[in-house]
């Protein structure tokens, strides 16, 4: 069973959570105006590292956050925990 | 040597001590017109296809563990072909064919049981979908009969019909599938292809991919530095880190799935059963272990082994079928890392490295794929090109839209 240490509600089992995937992935920036090689690459294509692997969680049964977490996929360590946070766009729009 | 009945008698006399070794020990040598990467089921059969078909001899298959210590001995053994996609159906009917053939082909015992596989339905509406299933499958010539209630009853007595919340109404029943023993289609293959000169090199794990003006050159290993002029890479769960040592990004992700085995008991259940309101199959082995399955653990992981919250699943849902294996005892159970693809569908491709090809994205129903993986994929590497029944198997299909997504999940390669 894996602990996931939310920000906000401290280590909780994994039932209580929504796996989101690979966290590093970002869709490409501007979206309509990205190629189809860039949405192609965000859509289908990872990395899958054998090792540290940066995932999103959803707390579902908890605050209902996402978080973002650090995780070996070999040995299941949770390396780190975040609350996630959108980043603002750089055009200033919401 | 030829096994026979009468080499088994013959070797009966001595007491079975002097039976031959099944395949060779050999040193790698410097230089392989072919490699495949990966001593699974599929590199074993791609090996085999490809010195039994195509004359191709001059052949290693480069294996970091034991031959056959990956999936293809960790998985439940089910074989079908009742897939609903055209770029599938024709796929694994063809595999289903070379399995009925398989052990007088490679002169090997694989308990190849066809037994049928049943998957059961709970409502109207998965009724109305089996039976589209069932007529697609038989439009392309794949056996598929659509069973009522009272059907199933009498095939499987020991079925609860009457849950409260998923009552069976009946079930869509392929009588060809069935299962087949996993570890000996691993050595049956292995043994044919050491016949036909093929050395077979274990504990040899690849750790880099030499290529050199976009051409592949050979293979890094942990015995040496190994040249060869075309490289297969046929890793199942690690494709992705293998593949990224010759600068590919895969559409892939690495999963574990767990399998289950019971106390053996007497013949109880006499065909594959899946239940169609969650993700659970079962077998009985001709040990009499239940043998049986559900869902991945659902997040990237590497790990062969699996998490608690998926055994506790997949032990109710058992349950809610065959109240009556609630007496019985599990005694084993072990996880399998897989590349769950993008679509849920496999590769076999060529890639824009010359010489390199790539096998991977079987996700948890590459055992069934073995026999045909193996024999297509040897065809694309002997000819360069490949063959009509993997055509759509492309590597470029995510960035054409032609992806081949049986069961319409999309993006999420924990859910197909
Ligand atoms: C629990 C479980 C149940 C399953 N049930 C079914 C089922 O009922 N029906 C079905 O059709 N499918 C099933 N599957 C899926 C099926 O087992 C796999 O899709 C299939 O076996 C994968 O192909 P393979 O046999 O070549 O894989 P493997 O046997 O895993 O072969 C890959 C090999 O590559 C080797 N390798 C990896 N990296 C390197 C390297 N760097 N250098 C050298 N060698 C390397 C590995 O050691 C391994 O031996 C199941 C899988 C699991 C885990
Ligand atoms: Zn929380």
């Amino acid at each position: 069973m894996l602990l996931l240490p939310c920000p906000f509600c401290g280590a909780r089992a994994e039932t209580e959570f929504v796996f989101g995937g690979d966290g590093s992935v970002a869709p490409p920036p501007e979206g309509e105006n990205a190629s189809d090689a860039a949405w192609t690459e965000a859509l289908y294509f990872r990395d899958n590292p054998r090792g540290a692997h940066r995932e999103l969680w959803f707390h579902r049964h908890g605050c209902r956050r996402w978080i973002a977490v650090e995780r070996d996929t070999v040995s299941h360590a949770i390396l780190r925990a975040e609350l996630l946070v959108p980043s603002a766009r750089k055009d200033g729009q919401a | 040597m030829r096994y026979s009945v009468f080499s088994l008698i013959r070797n009966a006399f001595s007491g079975h001590t002097d039976w031959p070794a099944a395949w060779r020990e050999p040193e790698p040598r410097a230089y392989y017109d072919t490699i495949i990467v990966g001593g699974g089921g599929h590199g074993l059969a791609t090996a085999y296809y490809l010195a039994k078909e195509h004359g191709v001899t001059d052949l290693a298959v480069v294996e970091k563990g034991y031959l056959g210590s990956g999936n293809v001995g960790r998985n439940t053994t089910i074989i079908r072909s009742n897939y609903l996609m055209p770029a599938n159906t024709g796929f694994y009917e063809w595999s289903l064919k070379l399995w009925e053939g398989l052990e007088q082909d490679f002169n090997f015992n694989a308990m190849v049981s066809q037994r049928g596989v049943l998957n059961l339905f709970h409502s109207d509406a998965q009724r109305d979908a089996s039976a589209r299933r069932g007529n697609a499958m038989r439009l392309n010539g794949v056996d598929a009969e659509l069973l009522d209630r009272e059907q199933v009853r009498r095939m499987v007595p020991l079925l609860d019909m009457e849950n409260a919340r998923f009552p069976v109404k009946g079930g869509l029943l392929q009588p060809r599938g069935g299962t087949v023993r996993h570890d000996a289609v691993a050595w049956g293959y292995a043994r044919g292809a050491d016949q036909r000169g093929v050395d077979l090199l274990q504990n040899c794990e690849v750790t880099g991919i030499r290529v050199q003006d976009g051409r592949v050159v050979g293979v890094e290993t942990t015995r040496g530095f190994i040249g060869a002029r075309r490289v297969g890479l046929a890793c199942a769960g690690h494709s992705s880190h293998v593949a990224a040592m010759a600068g590919l990004r895969l559409p892939i992700e690495t999963h574990v799935l767990q399998a289950f085995v019971s106390e053996g008991v007497k013949p109880v259940l006499d065909q594959v059963v899946t239940y169609g309101a969650g993700h659970f199959y079962i077998s009985q082995s001709d040990k009499g272990g239940l043998v049986f399955g559900g869902d991945l653990d659902g997040y990237n992981s590497y790990a062969q082994r699996g998490n608690m919250p998926v055994v506790e699943e997949v032990m109710e849902m058992g349950l809610q079928l065959f109240p009556a294996f609630s007496r019985l005892r599990y005694v084993r159970q072990w996880g399998g890392v897989m590349d769950m693809s993008m679509d849920g569908s496999p590769i076999i491709d060529r890639t824009p490295i010359a010489g390199l090809y790539l096998n991977c994205g079987w996700c948890y129903g590459g055992f069934k794929a073995t026999p045909a993986s193996g024999w297509c994929f040897a065809w694309t590497i002997a000819k360069d090109e490949p063959h009509r029944l993997n055509a759509g198997f492309r590597l470029d299909r995510f960035a054409t839209g032609h992806v081949i997504d049986e069961k319409g999940a999309g993006t999420t390669p924990n859910l197909h």
